[in-house]
């Protein structure tokens, strides 16, 4: 005789119970509206199939003129997706450099210690980004807190909003949490003892960071990297207040086209965007998994 | 372990970078001239502006109902889902769903924002609507992109608990949906609630998905912010960039006393019964 | 006395691997039961299908008369034991305890009375508003096996609940379970890879191995009278050899012919010899009905563990008296010592103490994941048994 398998099925009920509700919203609004940018980004007004918004974003062209007052023709989207790229990168690489010390300091101190320095670090990243954004403008403003702070010293007045260095500012200061958390965390569970043991190998301060420490605190300078590499690839309004918007990023591209109404436009953007990031990640996810195999 | 002090000197310098602006708009928020370098006499002229600006206060209530009603469904759907997930057999069905959940996540915010805008404005044509944005859609948007962080937070749960707890509930009388709630609930609450705190803080702070996928008629404080941005600001502003500041901190500070107090009273009562063993002793 | 439980032709496997293959079992009222065999042997299955979590894919569950394939595990009129106590973090002792009556709306005055009792039985008097995490290892076992208790179960299931113990808790647990299941008169089903623990406390002990049923019987039975190599070699030492029943009670083996007092085996009928260490008289060599060379020993306390080679094969010895390494021996062997068993698919697979030492043993008695960790300290090419089982199946 075969028995019924009463448990089995109950526990399958209970699942389809649970999972139901989600699996549905999950395809519904996650998936389906990025199928929405797929067919807006090769779709015209009247929804016919076209290529055109993607071929523009690749050849569209405008006059730029440069320092020396000269006129130039340039690849408009281009120049601004390579414009974001670069003050993404290196905002990312200063939000690094900065908080890799700092989570390790972090994570070597007392308990409490490490408890009140988290909420601190925490307490900015509660805030939000536009209140934060602005503070910095009041700050690096010509006639700002900053520039009267140093002619008090009597030193040079420094014109910084409305450059590129200003946007860098508003981007390592509003993502800089996000690189100093996912980073102490991994560093926090860290076995004191393996540090100890490298020593007793033989490695100098130097090796211990370099042969140790570093290799098991990848896992969290990846996703640091990627919590401060996407949003400021993608942001839009840092560059709109900071740079005085003379430094069009591709986030300002996309929110320009969706104010004027361009849907179409703007999905093609945000779709060969999302592509590049996705292409990116499944790269960098591959390099991370080669690591860890060798 | 002590701190050395070139550590506490970098701490220092990178607190100071954290906090100074936020410092700036704090005592700039109590100035009584407009100008935001020369400080020139202490005034609650502003807060007053602001508590008699309706829109702002609109705004406020909007953020709240929208954060109050958008995290505890996300709540209720991601914490089912995870219990969903953590039984699910099928290694694909699992990776699929594994994926889509981290969707939202790694996508910028703009590509979630737009991708929503995008489908709400067609369905909205569809159906013949002239806005198609309104408060449904803003809730359809912040459940959507809480509920990851909810998983996130109550599968890790579901999978620390000692599996035999359910059986062991089974075994004691409690029917399968009995021993879910009797014992598996009370063993993922910590991450329930922190999901919950974490889906509503994310809802009040969005901007970016919310200002693609708002209509015009519903407006939340950091939609009303950046409206506010855009002209040329008054320090009122700052007014309100204190007072959230301050409701921040004071958040912060009750959740981490209460962490402190129970571990107090842990230590006192250890203690106590350390006592009471060397007098039996 | 009652049949409590029966298993008839049990079968079940997890993903195309048989776990059980055809289990009968009959469990009567009263007994202390033990299932004994190492990791993966199926022991664990057998409790689980008992209490409900598994469903057999072949076979029925009899509980005192009644199919009971199809109830779920809270309709069963048994209890577990779990290996690691699966006590609620979030109820203290009591709540604990008073757990499966709070499930069945027992007033509130006698679930206070039972809880207490319960608590008294397993000596936590006291105890009840302490949390259950800050008890210590022999204490939750007990929160467990009161918990367990309360809802008088006709039948007490035990999934190794003493594997998480030190060794001298886990002694004292030994006997008071055995105490707790007197005074109960519930039966007890526990699940042990600890042969020791199996001998000393049970009334019955089925011995498995890869999802069969190797032998049922009371401890003295299993040790005296095995019925095949593997169970000779899981319980306790044994040598075991090759040998030939010349006739009733004659059995040749090493070179020598016995006399024994195994009958019905027939003439010139192939069979597997079991001699226990400590069933073997050391004598002069020339007196011997055996002669070999010392090749090691070990003092262990009590007695001492020699290694002797004879003709090539390895036979452990426990003796009182002191041996020196290399030393020419005699062995006396008496006829009741000599156990005779059938030839079965074990045979040749154990009972050679030819790559025998100490840190072997240990790694034996390992859990199987443990042994993958250690996988790389052991030399792949020189695995304790295989060697042993090819020199006897080519002698």
């Amino acid at each position: 005789m075969k028995n019924p398998n009463a448990v089995r099925r109950r526990s399958t009920r209970i699942e389809r119970f649970c999972l139901g509700p989600y699996s549905a919203w999950a395809v519904l609004f996650i998936v389906v509206p990025l199928l929405f940018v797929a067919y807006y980004a090769f779709t015209d007004n009247s929804f016919h199939f076209t290529t055109a918004n993607i071929t523009r974003f690749f050849t569209a062209t405008s006059s730029v003129t440069d320092e020396t007052g000269a006129a130039r023709e340039v690849h408009t989207y281009l120049l601004i997706f390579g414009r974001s790229l670069k003050l993404a990168v290196i905002s990312t690489v200063l939000c690094l450099l900065m908080g890799y010390p700092a989570a390790y300091i972090i994570a070597r101190a007392p308990a409490r210690t490490q408890k009140i320095m988290i909420t601190l670090i925490m307490i900015p990243m509660w805030m939000n980004f536009l209140i934060r954004t602005y503070a910095w403008m009041t700050i690096l403003q010509d006639t700002g807190i900053l520039n009267s702070f140093l002619s008090a010293l009597h030193l040079r007045r420094v014109h910084i909003i409305g450059t590129e260095s200003a946007v860098v500012i508003g981007m390592v200061y509003d993502y800089f949490p996000y690189m100093i958390l996912p980073i102490y965390s991994v560093m926090a569970k860290m076995d004191l003892k393996l540090l100890e043991a490298a020593r007793d190998l033989g490695c100098n301060g130097f090796g211990v960071l370099r042969r140790v420490i570093w290799p098991l605190s990848l896992p969290g300078v990846i996703s640091g990297v990627t919590m401060v590499l996407i949003p400021s690839i993608s942001t839009f309004y840092i560059s709109q207040k900071l740079g005085n918007g003379k430094f069009y990023l591709i986030g300002d591209a996309i929110e320009g086209q969706y104010v004027a109404n361009n849907l179409h436009f703007a999905a093609a953007i945000a779709f060969i965007l999302m592509v590049i990031l996705l292409a990116a990640m499944a790269f960098m996810q591959r390099g991370a998994n080669k690591k860890a195999m060798a | 372990m002590k701190m050395k002090p070139l550590s506490k000197v970098y701490t220092a310098l990178v607190l100071l970078f954290l906090f100074a602006p936020i410092l700036i708009l704090l005592v700039f928020s109590f100035n009584q001239s407009k100008s935001l370098s020369v400080f020139s006499g202490f005034t609650l002229y502003w807060y007053r502006e602001l508590f008699r600006d309706a829109e702002t206060l609109k705004a406020v209530r909007n953020t709240l109902l929208l954060a109050v009603s958008s995290s505890l469904l996300a709540t209720a759907m991601g914490t089912a889902a995870a219990v969903g997930i953590h039984r699910l057999r099928s290694k694909y069905l699992r990776a699929a769903l594994d994926t889509v959940t981290n969707i939202p996540m790694i996508n910028p915010d703009i590509i979630t924002g737009i991708s929503l805008m995008l489908m709400f404005v067609f369905v909205g044509r569809l159906f013949g609507a002239a806005t198609s944005l309104n408060f449904a859609t803003m809730l359809i948007a912040h459940i959507t992109f809480s509920l990851p962080y909810v998983i996130l937070q109550v599968l890790p749960k579901l999978q620390q608990m000692d599996k035999a707890l359910p059986e062991a509930a089974m075994d004691l009388g409690c029917t399968p949906l009995r021993a879910f709630w009797k014992v598996e609930i009370p063993e993922i609450l910590p991450g329930v609630l922190t999901g919950l705190i974490m889906a509503f803080t994310l809802s009040l702070d969005d901007f970016v998905i919310s200002y693609f996928t708002a209509g015009n008629g519903f407006q939340t404080l950091p939609i009303r912010i950046y409206n506010m941005t855009k002209k040329t600001v008054t320090p009122k502003m700052y007014a309100l960039a204190t007072i959230i500041f301050f409701v921040i901190l004071a958040l912060l500070l009750i959740s981490n006393l209460s962490d402190d107090d129970t571990d107090r009273k842990l230590k006192a009562a250890r203690e106590k019964r350390k006592a009471k063993r060397a007098a039996a002793g | 006395m009652n049949k409590i439980i029966e298993l008839k032709n049990v079968t079940k496997s997890f993903d195309g691997q048989v776990v059980l293959d055809n289990i009968n079992l009959y469990i009567y009222d009263n007994e202390f039961l033990t299932l004994l065999g190492p990791s993966g042997c199926g022991k664990t299955t057998t409790l689980r299908i008992i209490a409900g979590f598994e469903t057999a894919d072949e076979g029925d569950v009899i509980f005192m008369g009644e199919n009971i394939n199809a109830v779920p595990p809270h309709k069963r009129n048994v209890n577990t034991v779990f290996q690691r106590y699966a006590l609620f973090p979030h109820l203290n002792v009591f709540e604990n305890v008073a757990f499966p009556l709070r499930e069945k709306r027992v007033p509130k005055a006698e679930i206070e009375s039972r809880v207490t009792e319960m608590l008294h039985l397993v000596a936590l008097t006291g105890f009840e508003k302490r949390s259950v995490t800050s008890l210590s290892g022999g204490q939750q076992q007990r929160v467990a096996i009161a918990r367990a208790l309360v809802n008088n179960p006709k039948v007490l299931l035990l999934d190794e609940p003493l594997a998480a113990l030190d060794l001298k808790l886990r002694k004292d647990m030994q006997q008071e379970l055995k105490k707790i299941q007197k005074a109960t008169g519930i039966t007890f089903i526990f699940v042990t890879h600890d042969q020791e623990e199996a001998l000393s406390m049970s009334d019955t002990v089925v011995v498995m191995s890869e999802g069969r049923i190797q032998q049922i019987g009371t401890p003295v039975d299993i040790y005296n009278e095995p019925k095949n190599a593997f169970v000779a070699d899981f319980i306790g030492e044994s040598n075991i050899l090759d040998g030939v029943m010349l006739d009733d009670r004659k059995v040749s083996f090493a070179g020598h012919v016995f006399d024994c007092v195994d009958t019905g085996f027939g003439k010139r009928t192939p069979v597997d010899v079991v001699v226990r260490p400590e069933d073997v008289d050391i004598v002069p060599e020339a007196k011997g009905m055996l002669r070999g060379v010392v090749t090691a020993v070990t003092f262990l306390g009590v007695y001492y563990e020699i290694i002797v080679d004879i003709k090539g094969f390895k036979w452990m010895i426990q003796t009182t008296d002191f041996v020196d390494v290399d030393e020419h021996i005699g062995l006396s062997i008496e006829p009741d010592a000599i156990h005779i068993m059938a030839k079965s698919e074990y045979s040749g697979m154990f009972g050679d103490y030819s790559s025998f030492s100490m840190e072997m043993d240990e790694i034996g008695e390992l859990e199987e994941e443990q042994l993958e960790e250690l996988g790389e300290l052991v030399d792949p090419d020189e695995p304790a048994e295989a060697p042993a089982a090819e020199s006897e199946t080519d002698a």
